[in-house]
């Protein structure tokens, strides 16, 4: 039986956080389909047909799908479900929000956050804040998983020529609105997507210090995070919080400034590649899994590293 | 307008869990646990909402062995008035106490359920979701802000791209995330209130639902350890040791 992949798209781009679940669920069988649900998202098709690894794409097209409400997407997915192995999506908070619902419609558990496939049943995934890693077997006949994008590279997004189906008619529950959203822009690379992060805590004082960071994000291309401390504390909106209830992200250099180190946030970047801590507190948990430490006030050399890049 | 909140017995935030050294699981001998912060955080919109004259009832329900009991007492000194114990030794999945949770919700009938959004112990971020699928209701899942407005449940979400506001017919699900309240403490006369506030228990089996696996732990293996790397004396050495040793800029 096929697999089916739930892409993440926004009704005109296809995320790249889809890639990453298709890579997820070649490593679980061979004949890949993927679901497009949406409203005027047949860009989104076209790009879902192009993916390497993608042998069919339905786009499910109906004004009911237009916001990604779990109320409706859980009833068409569950539908369409039923004649697969397996059910993927990213673990973004879309796939958070869908997956569950669809699991619970089937009778199925779900598997979260997989961050590894041993075989078509078998996955590994982090618990307790990342601090254990366990290996689970699914005995339900379908498998519903979330993929933390880390934990797999992106398939290819060029490359496959998958035949786009429309899938007929529309799921409305008719129990859920949209009402409006506030969404973040930026020009900076998205947090998940960065090859190099700069983060700030507590330690940054105020919301007008994380210019100190955006300066040196700014010479790296880096995108820049943040510590809950520091999102509660209203300095910055809750999009950048790293950590594991925040996002999880796994660049080639995170560079941590004014923060702690926290499990909780450890949780959230500890898988990359190079971390350099930036704390005027030598005591501070975060150097226990820094590369490199420097013991200094952030006020101090933020502008010196500005300075030298 | 009655609300019903889940609070889940996990390990304390806190607390840096080990694993078994036979790998079986991880070792929660003597560790000291608590109720799961984000159901902290749900048991204090409910009181919110009764202090705003919003909610006339909280029934709080939790499930898991005996000793949960503490964190339903928790969550009466907080404010819940009373409390619903489902007693199992078995371990629990999301689904299971999903289904339990609906046969609850049928007798209870309840207008609002607020939930946490994770429990930060198996990580999973499934339950609500699950239950507002078997119940067939709306969900508003990881809740910065809630409002009751004209018999809507109006949600403000925290998503990947920023935030999203919903409105949901009701009854409704609603979990929790971090940035929805701050929880207070229970204080000590509160607490001594609580022993009186009535809580009653029930077994799986009391529900009609049979507490099945639907996986399998094959096994628990510590993270990789990362080793603490050196420190640098300056933004020179720093910045030298980024580009020629590391190679990441
Ligand atoms: C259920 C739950 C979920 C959570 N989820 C997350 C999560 O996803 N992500 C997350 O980050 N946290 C999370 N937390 C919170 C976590 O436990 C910590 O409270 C938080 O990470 C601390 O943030 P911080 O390091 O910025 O602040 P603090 O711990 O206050 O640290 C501030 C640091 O800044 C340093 N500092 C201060 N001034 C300067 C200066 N001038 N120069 C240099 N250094 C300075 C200090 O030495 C200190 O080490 C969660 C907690 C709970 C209970
Ligand atoms: N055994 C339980 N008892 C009470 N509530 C639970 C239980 N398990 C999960 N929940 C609720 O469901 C939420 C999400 O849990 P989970 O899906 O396991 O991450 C928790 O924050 C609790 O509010």
């Amino acid at each position: 039986m096929a697999i089916l992949v739930i892409a993440e798209h926004d009704n005109a781009v296809l995320k790249g956080s889809t890639l990453n679940a298709v890579t997820a669920a070649s490593q679980m069988g061979d004949d890949i389909h993927m679901l497009v649900a949406g409203s005027g998202a047949q860009a989104v098709a076209d790009a879902a047909a192009k993916v390497s690894g993608v042998a069919k794409v339905l786009l499910a097209d109906a004004a009911a799908y237009e916001h990604q409400l779990a109320e409706n997407v859980s009833l068409l997915v569950a539908e369409l479900g039923k004649d697969y192995s397996h059910v993927v999506a990213p673990a973004t908070t879309n796939g958070k929000n869908t997956l569950p619902r669809v699991a619970a419609l089937l009778d199925v558990a779900q598997v979260s956050d997989i961050i590894r496939v041993e075989s078509a049943d078998t996955f590994v995934r982090p618990i307790y804040a990342g601090n254990a890693i366990a290996t689970v077997q699914a005995l339900d006949a379908i498998k519903v998983i979330t993929v933390r994008t880390t934990g797999f590279d992106a398939a290819a997004a060029e490359g496959g020529s998958a035949t786009v189906e429309a899938v007929a008619g529309s799921h409305d529950a008719a129990i859920s609105a949209f009402v409006g959203e506030e969404v973040a822009v930026s020009d900076r690379p998205e947090l998940t997507a960065a090859d190099v992060i700069v983060s700030g805590g507590r330690g940054m004082g105020n919301g007008e210090n994380f210019v100190l960071l955006e300066n040196v994000a700014d010479k790296l291309g880096a995108a820049v995070g943040a510590s809950r401390a520091a999102v509660d504390a209203g300095f910055v909106p809750n999009d950048m919080q790293v950590g594991q209830t925040g996002k999880i992200v796994a660049p080639d250099l995170y560079i941590a400034v004014g923060i702690s180190g926290a499990i909780q946030h450890l949780a959230g970047m500890k898988d990359s590649k190079v971390i350099v801590a930036i704390n005027k507190d030598e005591e501070a948990p975060i150097f226990q899994v820094a590369d490199y430490g420097l013991v200094a006030d952030l006020f101090e050399v933020m502008p010196q590293l500005e300075a030298q890049l | 307008m009655k609300v019903l909140v889940t609070v889940k017995r996990v390990i304390d935030y806190n607390v840096k869990v080990r694993v078994k050294s036979d790998n079986t699981d991880v070792d929660l001998a003597n560790v000291k646990m608590a109720i799961n912060p984000f159901c902290e955080i749900a048991v204090e919109e409910a009181v919110r909402l009764k202090e705003a004259g919003t909610a006339t009832e909280i029934v709080a329900v939790s499930m898991g062995p005996k000793a949960a009991q503490e964190q339903l007492r928790t969550a009466l000194a907080l404010g819940a008035d009373r409390a619903i114990h489902v007693e199992t030794d078995e371990a629990l999945e999301s689904l299971t106490v999903a289904k339990m949770l609906a046969k609850i919700v049928d007798e209870e009938k309840p207008d609002l359920i607020v939930m946490g959004k994770q429990a930060i112990d198996s990580d999973n971020n499934q339950t609500g979701q699950m239950l507002a699928a078997l119940s067939g209701m709306p969900q508003g899942t990881f809740a910065s802000e809630l409002k009751i407005e004209e018999g809507k449940a109006l949600v403000t979400r925290e998503v990947d791209g920023g935030l999203q506001t919903v409105a949901l017919n009701m009854p409704a699900i609603v979990t929790t995330d971090l940035r929805l309240n701050e929880p207070r403490y229970a204080s000590l006369p509160n607490i001594m209130k609580a022993k009186r506030k009535p809580l009653e228990t029930k077994t799986p089996a009391d529900l009609g639902v049979e507490v099945s696996a639907r996986t399998k732990l094959l096994k628990v293996e510590p993270p990789a350890e990362r080793s603490a790397g050196i420190k640098v004396d300056s933004v020179e050495q720093l910045v030298e040791k980024l580009k020629n040793e590391a190679k990441v800029i």
